[in-house]
This record gives structure tokens, C-alpha cells and sequence, in this order.
């Protein structure tokens, strides 16, 4: 399976504040009853996004129609911590986000992402503070996430370095983020193994 | 230097190293539910693949099943996600405990109620609560669901190694602290993100003498704590609990078995990357005041005040999750008035966690205005109680005796916070919105505490409403 490498991810940009958003902030349980990904975009953050007891828009700054158009998604700490739901980094790729800054990732959140192709990198707080201010002050600004030189820069001057676990980081440069052809090419070692664990 | 259970179950499941640096890791039981694995078929049949060793996965459904009355047709979605996961096991050959198989329940209840969940062996489900299972001495992880997929179609999954820290609780737990008293004073201590990047190792006196009940409350909610798995050593509480299991060998296999599940318990010059040592007599009935699991305090304190947050981001955080509780800062937790009080959950939803509340609810009324329910964890433990007249007991006191599911735990089932309720909840998750209504509150306690609440109508210390004697702990 020939899979497109990911080398750098460009856009612009919105903050969404807040330290450990959890998966169910991300994409509530209720709209997780469905057979398929499909159509969950519309649903991200939708719990914060509406005012749970009138319906209307909060002020959410999804909802702020200067970042419509943003791509990459700017984060506190622990972001994705909670459940293991795929439906998460699902609803946030579909309503097109294509990365992720933050200052840190729960695990399962960021394995399931870079399965999907969106980076998730990791930055300190003071230069996360100095983006979202740039991006704030001028929603065009455009901002960069190189994945080979490991920094981020944006067209008001930012440029920070950003980390990522070197095997995340290859699997998405080299085109493998996805692992199931290189997992299926293992099947005599899969067979040997279990024979070996006396699991067949 | 002696290796980990973790480390001994790594390297005997490892299948090779892949590109990226990742390891193969070859996962013994997959266990899968109908919320997470029907978008994974999908993905199988889109890419013409099967399911690689289908006598190795094993389904349940749990999330969205209403359990005031199982079989009652509920809403269409729900009804679609069920026959997805029927049909799916039917067209891949995978053993489906379904609502007619009487073994029903949560995914995280039946695998060990089966046998099939056993030490020494990796596991993985599409559930972040698959932890539960490392009670039993295994390496359990919870996936998503395009690993749900290369699981299925491969039996193995591409994974970073963990480093491990062992927990050691020593000493005795005072009466009417229990195993959940435990776990959530020890995300209290280590914070929700204190464990990422590690798997934990529970050890010492007091899970020496847990029983596996109780050591699966606690890796539950390793999870909690930021931890991918948490395990206790296999020891003969655990093999007692597997003996005659369904799902376990039998006669010559079983001894057989039960010497090599022995010889992946951790050595005792494991190498540990952390060692944390709790004394048990500083855990406290332990409740959570916010939006995170890791804001508990003993239910004898008082709930957290900003003015009084050692770093800007503490404060900042204490006030978010006080504004969302609608909880005045400083005054007792006790006291806080409840609407709901929910029993069940893969936490607390097991047969010793119905029957240690029996032992207090008789004779006791739930408060009026309060909405009660208990829920198994699944249909065996429903018949168990049944067959004890525990659920009359229930039913006596006040609360409605449900059928098995996760019910309240989360919001994919008819049972739902309302508005800005407040509910004591025996589960496992604070988070905003997580019981159905997305203003809804949680309390997370024990479910003794949770009774007492119920009883008391407000957060109460279970020790004052049951009048549990706290005797000095004799020390032998
Ligand atoms: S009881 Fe709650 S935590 Fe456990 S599997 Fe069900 S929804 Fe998840």
C-alpha cells in the first residue's frame, strides 16, 4: 500500500484553550452511535460549541468565523486524554483539521492521529502562548509544521522547534503512518510466533 | 537483573521490529464491542481482507444497550450498531456473547468472567478500559479502531514499549476504604497524566490480599492516571478465580497453564524505570470535587479553593472545574447535595461490589428526590445477585435493579443525567458531559459511598451512615 508521506502540513491556525481536553469534550458519546466515520466533522467540540441548554453558538472559537478556515489545531497539555475512541482524531481530521500543536498528547489519542495521517507535535508553553497570540491578533496568518527539520514557523515571525517520537515522525515521512501492509508482510513470523505461545 | 511481568510478556509476544521502530507485538485475546469494531470491519472488507485467528476474538455488546428492559426495540441507530456487530460476527466467524447467550454484559466483565481473560498473555479492545484485565496478570491495552483492524486481520498490532513503575500500597486499609478508595488516590497523588508512557505494576501487602474483584477496580482506572495498562502479579487468587472457567484448560492442561502463567509474574530484582511506595493507612474514602479523575480528595476535606492554587495554571484549573460543578470553593464535599446515585460500570459492577452494598442497604430508605439504580456488569453477575436476593435487597432500599450494560457510565444508552444533575457514580470518568447530559455532574466514589449518598441524599461519609467500626487495625 503506497501511502502519501507527510513532510509538512501548512494552514492557518486556531487555539482552543483549555489543559486535558478529553475525548468526550473532543467528540461527545452520543454522537459515537454510528457504523461508520463518516459525517462526524459536523459533530467536534459540538458539546461546547452549543450552548447545551439553548442550542445556540457559544463563542467557541470554532465558531468564530475568522478561523473557518483553519487547519491546524493549537492545544494545551494532555490533549486527547480519556477514552481510546478513534471517533476523536476521526471528527477532527473529517472537519478538516490536518495537525495538531499542543504542549503534550494523551498516548492512544496520538497513535490513533498519526494512524490517520495528522501529526501531532509537541511544543513548549511560552511558544504555544506566542502563536495563539499571532493567530489571534491575525487569523491569516499561515503556519508551518515542518516534520523534517522538527519546527514550526508562521509568515508573523514564529519559529520554534517542535518534537515528536522519531517513530511517529519517520512513519509519517516515509509514507508508513499507516502500518497494516508491513504488519500483513510479517505473516510466517505471525505464524511462528503463535505457534510459538501455543495460541493456534 | 530479573525482568517484569511486562517486560517477559513483551518479549514473548514480540513478532519482529517494523520500519518506523516500532515493535510487532502479538496479541493473544482481542476483545471487541459493537461501538468500536463495526467502522474496523468496514476497513477489512474495503481493503478485501479476514480475520486472521477469528477463534482469538471474542464480542459482547454493551454501550448502547438500554437496560430497563433489554429486548425492548430502542432507538434506530442503536438497533443498526447491534445488528452490524451480529452480522459481522456471523460473516467473520467470531464467537458473539449476544443478549440471548445469558453471558452478556460489559466487554470488561465478561472476558474474565469467561476465563478468557488470563495471565501472562497481551489483550487488546477498542475500549481505553481494556486495562481492567491486567488484574490477571496480563498486558492489556486499549486500542483504536484502525488498530481494532490491524488486530483482526493480523492478530498484531505496531507498538512503542512502555516503561514501568511499580505502586506499592503496604500496610492495611482501615474499614470502609476500598480498592477504589485506592485507585483514585493514587491518580490523587500522581495525577491523570502522571502515567503516560508507563505501564503500572500494582504491588505490595494490600494487593497481596485484594481479591481479583478488587485488583480489577483498580488497573480499570490505570487509564485514569494516564497509564496505557496497569497489572498485579498472577498469584493463586487469581488462579482460584480462573479454575473452572469456561473458557480456561482443563485436567492436565490446567497445571500446565497455571506453571507457566507463574513463571511471568516479575521477578524479584525486576528492573523498575519508577517505584512508588503508599502506605494504606493515608487512603481515605476518597471522592472527586471536578472535571478530572485526579480531583479527589477525602471525602473528610474541604473542596479546593483557588485563592490558594501553588501555580496560575492549578488555579486556573480549580476554577473551570468548580464553575462546571456549580460548587462553591472551601466548604466540605460532605454534605453536597445529589440527584442521582448510579451502581454498575466496568469499575464497580461485579458480583462483591452489589453484595458489600447488600451488607449496608438493609433497612435503609434512598432519600427522596434521589434517582437510584444498579446496574450488573453483566448477566451473569444479574443472575448471580438474583440468586442471593441481593436485588431485592435493592429494591427494597429504594434503587431499581437494572439489566446488564453500562448504563449511566456514559451517554450511549437511554440512561442519562438530566440537566445539571449531580450523581455519586461508581464509575470510573468525571469528565464534563460524560454521564448524557452535556451539564451534567459526576462524583466518583466507592459504591458503599455511593449508597451512602444515595441514603443520605447528599455526598456522605459511608463510614458515619453505616456506622462502620474503625478499630485500630491489630498489628500482627
Ligand atoms: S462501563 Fe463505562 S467505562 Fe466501562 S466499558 Fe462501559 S462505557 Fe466504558
Amino acid at each position: 500500500m503506497a501511502l502519501e508521506p507527510v513532510i509538512s502540513v501548512s494552514g492557518r491556525a486556531v487555539f482552543i484553550p483549555g489543559a486535558d481536553i478529553d475525548t468526550d469534550r473532543i467528540i461527545p458519546a452520543r454522537f459515537m452511535k454510528c457504523v461508520t466515520f463518516d459525517g462526524l466533522g459536523e459533530f467536534a467540540f459540538y458539546d461546547v460549541r452549543f450552548d447545551p441548554t439553548t442550542g445556540e453558538k457559544t463563542d467557541h472559537p470554532l465558531n468564530d468565523p475568522r478561523f473557518d478556515d483553519a487547519s491546524i489545531l493549537i492545544a494545551g497539555v494532555n490533549f486527547g486524554c480519556g477514552s481510546s475512541r478513534e471517533h476523536a482524531p476521526q471528527s477532527l481530521a473529517k472537519y478538516g483539521f490536518k495537525a495538531v500543536i499542543a504542549e503534550s498528547f494523551a498516548e492512544i489519542f496520538f497513535g490513533n492521529s498519526t494512524t490517520l495521517a495528522m501529526p501531532c507535535v509537541v511544543a513548549t508553553a511560552e511558544d504555544i502562548v506566542a502563536l495563539k497570540d499571532a493567530v489571534e491578533a491575525d487569523p491569516t496568518v499561515e503556519v508551518a509544521i515542518d516534520l523534517e527539520s522538527m519546527r514550526v514557523r508562521s509568515s508573523a515571525g514564529q519559529d520554534f522547534p517542535v518534537i515528536m517520537p522519531d517513530s511517529a515522525r519517520d512513519a509519517l515521512i516515509s509514507g508508513r503512518w499507516d502500518p497494516i501492509q508491513e504488519l500483513l508482510d510479517n505473516e510466517k513470523s505471525i505464524e511462528d510466533r503463535a505457534t510459538q505461545l501455543g495460541y493456534v | 537483573m530479573g525482568k517484569s511481568l511486562y517486560q517477559k510478556v513483551w518479549d514473548a509476544h514480540t513478532v519482529g521490529q517494523l520500519a518506523d521502530g516500532r515493535t510487532q507485538l502479538f496479541i493473544g485475546t482481542h476483545l471487541i464491542h459493537e461501538v468500536t469494531s463495526p467502522q474496523a470491519f468496514g476497513m477489512l472488507r474495503d481493503l478485501g481482507l479476514t480475520v486472521k485467528y477469528p477463534q482469538r476474538t471474542f464480542a459482547t455488546v454493551d454501550h448502547i444497550v438500554p437496560t430497563e428492559h433489554q429486548d425492548r426495540p430502542n432507538d434506530p441507530l442503536a438497533a443498526e450498531m447491534m445488528e452490524a456487530l451480529r452480522k459481522n460476527c456471523e460473516d467473520f466467524g467470531v464467537t458473539y456473547f449476544d443478549l440471548r447467550s445469558g453471558k452478556q454484559g460489559i466487554v470488561h466483565v465478561v472476558g474474565p468472567e469467561q476465563g478468557i481473560t488470563q495471565p501472562g498473555t497481551t489483550i487488546a479492545c477498542g475500549d481505553s478500559h481494556t486495562a481492567t484485565h491486567g488484574a490477571f496478570g496480563a498486558i492489556a491495552f486499549g486500542i483504536g479502531t484502525t488498530q481494532v483492524r490491524d488486530v483482526l486481520a493480523t492478530q498484531t498490532m505496531a507498538m512503542e514499549p512502555l516503561k514501568v513503575r511499580r505502586i506499592e500500597v503496604n500496610g492495611h486499609l482501615r474499614p470502609g476504604v476500598y480498592a477504589k478508595d485506592v485507585t483514585l488516590h493514587i491518580i490523587r497523588l500522581l495525577g491523570a497524566k502522571g502515567g503516560i508512557g508507563f505501564a503500572y505494576e500494582y504491588a505490595g501487602e494490600v494487593f497481596d490480599r485484594m481479591s481479583l474483584e478488587e485488583r480489577m477496580t483498580v488497573c480499570n482506572m490505570a487509564i485514569e492516571g494516564g497509564a496505557r495498562c496497569g497489572y498485579v502479579n498472577p498469584d493463586e487468587t487469581t488462579f482460584e478465580y480462573l479454575k473452572g472457567r469456561p473458557y480456561c484448560p482443563t485436567g492436565a492442561d490446567w497445571d500446565a497453564a497455571v506453571e507457566r502463567w507463574k513463571s511471568f509474574a516479575s521477578d524479584a530484582d525486576a528492573h523498575y524505570d519508577d517505584i512508588v511506595v503508599i502506605d494504606a493507612a493515608d487512603i481515605e474514602p476518597t471522592v472527586t470535587w471536578g472535571i478530572s479523575p485526579d480531583h479527589g480528595i477525602a471525602v473528610s476535606e474541604t473542596i479546593p479553593d483557588p485563592a490558594k492554587a501553588a501555580t496560575p495554571l492549578e488555579r486556573q484549573s480549580i476554577v473551570e472545574a468548580l464553575e462546571y460543578m456549580k460548587l462553591p470553593a472551601g466548604i466540605p464535599i460532605k454534605g453536597v447535595k445529589i440527584d442521582v446515585a448510579f451502581l454498575g460500570s466496568c469499575t464497580n459492577g461485579r458480583l462483591s461490589d452489589f453484595r458489600e452494598v447488600a451488607k449496608y442497604i438493609k433497612g435503609h430508605k434512598v432519600a427522596a428526590g434521589v434517582k437510584a439504580i444498579a446496574v450488573p456488569g453483566s448477566q451473569i453477575v444479574a443472575v448471580l445477585c438474583e440468586k442471593e436476593g441481593i436485588d431485592q435487597v435493592f429494591r427494597d432500599a429504594g434503587f431499581e435493579w437494572r439489566a446488564a450494560g453500562c448504563s449511566m457510565c456514559l451517554a450511549m444508552n437511554p440512561d442519562k443525567l438530566v440537566g445539571d444533575q449531580l450523581c455519586a457514580s461508581s464509575s470510573n470518568r468525571n469528565f464534563k458531559g460524560r454521564q448524557g447530559s452535556p451539564t451534567g455532574r459526576t462524583v466518583l466514589m466507592s459504591p458503599v459511598m455511593v449508597a451512602a449518598a444515595a441514603i443520605q441524599g447528599s455526598i456522605a461519609d459511608a463510614r458515619e451512615v453505616f456506622a462502620i467500626p474503625q478499630e485500630t487495625v491489630a498489628v500482627a
